[in-house]
């Protein structure tokens, strides 16, 4: 144990407990961010030169680089690294609880819902309503349909098993009725539809990041509180009853979190997909399966993960701007199929 | 040999009452639809042909292949994933986790917007090579290492080609619109419009698929004890995995090849059949395929009637027909999980 670190907040009912490890590794993809950003905030159809960002951000600059970097590619960078963030804690809080695998922000309904209700504002009001309002249809559309996947595996408490069984069939049920409003639309709104059902952080501005960071400032802090009833749940629920857990309780807290972060994350840009699941995997070949530093690892990861693919995906096929939902994967999975490799014997 | 243990005659039962069940669903296909056709037009379009009479063109160009499609693919994908959940011991799998629909997908999106294919017979022919080919990719990736395949190691590398694929995919899809267009038909999914000459060219690697099933399950219930358990009793597990892949993806690929990608059934089905089988593969292995081809069947009858004239994707009517009975079995589980 001489290796852990304890960081204890007087009374309150709050302990971290750390690998040293972890902390070094904490540390390493803070700073890692931080230079993509910079990196990122350079690249794009107009260079500048990262001495050029630095002042940039601190103030200074030129008339045009105030201009790009302040209304164009800070906003839209730092979306990317806030969405990513989201799901990737929701989703390691999910595979947490559920202790599956398999288990995704996708899973409680959160892409559906949000799918559905952005494909219907897209075919409906797209003519009567301003764009602006797209992102909250898509939290309303995530909310209620998280709520009755939640209520329809109530049953004397939820299961995990149950709640991804319901969440698996009315995901279908959603899914499908997404691609009836596609297969029925005029070519246009379902392109656009399409984008959206990809992922995007295209055209994000300061007003979406104002929407998104209450969100990410509340619930994830709040998961790092819960993170420790994590690992109890993570032994089962016979296990956590045993030492005292009110897991009931506990789990509806944990997936309330995980809605709120996956649904945000989702409102802002779209259905990203895979960053949920793999980001938590990631974590855990890189720290093992304790929870404690688990949780910021994650979030860091899927923070560069989406900020790395954004770049790529609006600079490497000038003119064109692809949206970012194409490349988390081409650039996530590449470097999953190595750490898989590299820990094939751990 | 085998010891017969209550509950089998009614089990036995259940397999004759969906068996009859299929078989009057596979005519109610030929019967049903926007042309009303008789249980004769029917018997005489198999038993004597006459060109000229339009009924009976109807029962051998549009209502027989579609039914027997129907029947083949919900069986097939049923399977498939009754054991791609008993390889991964995870009730969350589907053929999917062997990378097939995205794989297929991935195939022929490029044929069609790099190689300018269009027909038919030649998408079916890429989408079966894209499936083979994915789901090699995930055994090879998933058997790195010195404890070999295990049920994560699967879903891991299965879940990260599938994405790499998708991207793919979607990259090509959003840069060339046009062949979006082209290509959504066979994205959603369907049964219709397939000719018997598709089916037929699928068929020997679905019976072929369904036969092998039959005769790994015994084997499947020993590999569900756990890798340890199996090879303590003797078992070799490596080939049964081995050989429960192949089946996978001989019977999965096919079903995309001849129809698209047909999500839900693969995944819901086998619980479904679990439920009135009990956790013993033997029996597993025939539900899922009776009550997948029955599924598919059902949705696609109704699927002609809900919007006529138009008609509903396959695939949607799969999922609105499925899912409440799927939600209240859940409901009531007693499921392992």
């Amino acid at each position: 144990m001489k290796n852990h670190t304890y960081i204890r907040l007087g009374k309150l009912p709050v302990s971290f407990f750390m690998h040293r490890k972890t902390i070094k590794l904490i540390i390493g993809l803070v700073l890692a961010s931080i230079f993509a950003l910079l990196i990122s905030t350079a690249l794009g159809d107009l260079r500048i030169s990262p001495i050029e960002v630095i002042r940039t951000l601190l103030g200074g600059g030129g008339e045009e680089s105030r201009l790009i970097i302040h209304t164009l590619r800070l906003p839209r960078i730092i979306a990317a690294f806030l969405v990513g963030a989201s799901l990737a804690a929701a989703g390691a809080i999910l595979q947490g609880i559920i202790r599956n695998p398999l288990a995704s922000p996708d899973i409680i309904g959160i892409t559906s819902g949000a799918s559905v209700a952005a494909v219907a504002f897209i075919t409906y009001f797209s003519g009567t309503l301003s764009i602006a309002w797209m992102p909250v249809a898509a939290m309303i559309g995530a909310g209620i349909t998280s709520l009755i996947i939640y209520l329809l595996a109530w049953k004397k408490g939820v299961t995990p098993i149950r709640l991804v069984l319901i969440g698996i069939g009315i995901n279908f049920l959603l899914a499908s009725a997404t691609k009836v409003m596609l297969v029925m639309n005029p070519n246009y709104t379902a392109s656009q539809a399409y984008i959206w059902l990809t992922g995007t952080v295209y055209g994000t501005d300061w007003e979406m990041i104002r929407s998104l960071v209450p969100w990410v400032v509340v619930f994830i802090p709040l998961s790092f509180l819960f993170a420790r009833n994590v690992n109890v749940l993570q032994l089962g629920d016979d296990i956590a009853m045993g030492v005292g857990t009110a897991v009931q309780r506990q789990r509806f807290m944990l997936l309330l979190i995980s809605v709120a972060l996956a649904g945000a994350a989702v409102s802002v840009g779209g259905a990203v997909s895979f960053v949920g699941l793999i980001a938590p995997h990631m974590t855990r070949k890189l720290v093992g399966p304790a929870f404690g530093g688990a949780l910021p690892i994650a979030a860091l990861i899927g923070g560069l993960m989406v900020v790395t693919a954004d770049t790529v995906a609006r600079t490497a096929f000038l003119p064109y701007d692809i949206p970012v939902g194409v490349f988390t994967a081409g650039i996530g999975a590449p470097f999953f199929i190595y750490l898989l490799y590299r820990h094939r014997n751990g | 040999m085998e010891r017969l243990y209550a509950g089998s005659l009614a089990k036995g039962a259940g397999l004759v009452i969906g068996l009859i069940l299929l078989l009057l669903l596979i005519m109610a296909s030929m019967v049903f639809g926007a042309t009303p056709i008789t249980m004769s037009d029917v018997y005489h379009s198999f038993a004597n042909y006459d060109a000229s009479s339009n009924e009976q063109i109807i029962v051998q160009t549009s209502r027989a292949p579609r039914a027997f499609v129907a029947a083949a693919i919900g069986a097939s994908l049923a399977v498939a994933g009754a054991l791609i959940q008993g390889l991964t011991r995870n009730p969350l799998a589907d053929p999917n986790v062997l990378g097939i629909n995205f794989g297929a997908s991935f195939a022929v999106v490029f044929s069609v917007t790099m190689l300018s294919v269009s027909s038919l017979p030649l998408l079916t022919a890429a989408s079966f090579v894209g499936a083979a080919a994915a789901a090699l990719a995930v055994y090879l990736l998933g058997s790195l290492g010195r404890d070999g395949l295990t049920p994560l190691k699967i879903i891991l590398a299965g879940a990260a080609l599938s994405a790499l694929f998708s991207s793919f995919t979607q990259g090509m899809l959003v840069l060339d619109e046009q062949s979006l267009n082209d290509v959504m038909f066979w994205l959603t999914g369907s049964v219709a419009g397939r000719s018997l000459d598709m089916l037929m060219a699928v068929l020997p690697f679905m019976a072929a698929g369904w036969a092998a099933s039959l005769w790994i399950a015994r084997h499947m219930n020993v590999l569900t004890m756990g890798e340890d358990t199996a090879q303590g009793l003797g078992q070799r597990t490596i080939y049964i995995k081995l050989t429960a892949g192949v089946i996978v993806m001989a019977l999965a690929g096919s079903s995309v090849a001849v129809a698209g990608p047909v999500g839900f059934i693969g995944l819901v089905i086998p619980t479904m059949a679990r439920m009135f089988a009990g956790n013993d593969f033997r029996w597993i292995i025939p539900y899922s395929a009776l009550l997948g081809g029955i599924l598919v069947l059902a949705a696609d009858i109704g699927a002609r009637f809900v919007i006529k004239p138009e008609e509903l994707p396959v695939g949607v009517m799969t999922a609105v027909i499925g899912i409440p009975a799927f939600i209240a079995i859940a409901r009531k589980g007693s499921l392992k999980s």
